[in-house]
């Protein structure tokens, strides 16, 4: 059995006269700012917003307007149903063909449209939520996809879901940001620290 | 040693999460160090508060309660 000694490195070099100095002058310790030469990596939340359901949209609002607050920056990728939510107000029915038209007659799309995935009840469910959401003061999603996008949460639309659905990027909020696809999602959600399909 | 508190924010009656966006809004144009004083009725808040400074780097400097008011102190960092 060999063992190896363990030199340690030479101490550095003192200047005795610099040390006395220093302690003379009473100069408070100030803590060296630590640099280790490569930036802080700010954390970063990704979230496939596909719902665009009442009970589904609360929590992609609120996790991303938290995370933002919260100095994590947010990026939504929003496709399928998840995009109706994000038409803005004045917008009642879009779409270039009858079946696309139909789409938007049957669901009516906007922030304050949103219907529950279950309980629905023709509206009944929504309107007792509206009426609960009250009472307790508990945000709605208008105010906080407003906070969202006061925070800078990104909002990344699908593509291929706007050319399905005849929405055009002037139909959707102009916090909306340029329409990317499949591949785009993949980079955003393996390069961050979490991600999650709502 | 008294604490200057540079800014007040009053969630009092806001649920999850408005008290955090509200305190984050508030906090985020101030100079560092300032002090930011919330006063909320969300019982959440005092976990989420604890939270929230771990995860931005604020300094959470003090908590009570008084009745169903939670009082937090931030420093900014």
């Amino acid at each position: 059995m060999t063992t190896t000694t363990l030199e340690r490195p030479a101490a550095p070099a003192v200047d005795p006269l610099a040390e006395a100095v220093d302690d003379v002058a009473g100069i408070p310790e100030i803590e060296p700012a630590v640099e280790t030469g490569e930036p802080v990596k700010t954390k970063e939340l990704v979230i496939v917003d596909w719902s665009g359901d009442l009970d589904r949209m609360w929590p992609v609002l609120i996790l991303s307007s938290t995370a933002a607050a919260s100095g994590v920056h947010c990026k939504v990728f929003v496709t399928f149903w998840g995009l109706l939510p994000f038409v803005k107000d004045q917008k009642r029915v879009v779409g270039e063909n009858w079946m696309q038209k139909m789409l938007t007659l049957m669901q009516r799309p906007g922030i304050d449209h949103l219907k529950l995935s279950k309980m629905n009840f023709l509206g009944m469910g929504p309107w007792m939520m509206g009426v609960l959401r009250k009472r307790y003061g508990i945000a709605s999603p208008r105010e906080l996809l407003e906070a969202a996008n006061a925070l800078g949460v990104e909002f990344i639309p699908c593509q291929m879901t706007m050319d399905m659905f005849g929405l055009k990027h002037e139909d959707l909020i102009d916090e909306m940001g340029p329409p990317a696809g499949a591949a785009t999602a993949i980079e955003l959600m393996t390069s961050a620290d979490a991600s999650l399909f709502i | 040693m008294t604490l200057q508190i540079t800014r007040q924010v009053d969630a009092r009656g806001l649920t999850c999460p408005m008290p955090i966006v509200k305190t984050a809004q508030a906090i985020a144009p101030l100079a560092p160090g300032s002090i930011v004083e919330v006063l909320a009725t969300d019982a959440g808040s005092v976990k989420d508060f604890a939270a929230w400074s771990r995860t931005t780097g604020h300094q959470l400097i003090d908590q009570s309660v008084d009745g169903a008011v939670y009082r937090f102190v931030i420093r900014r960092k």
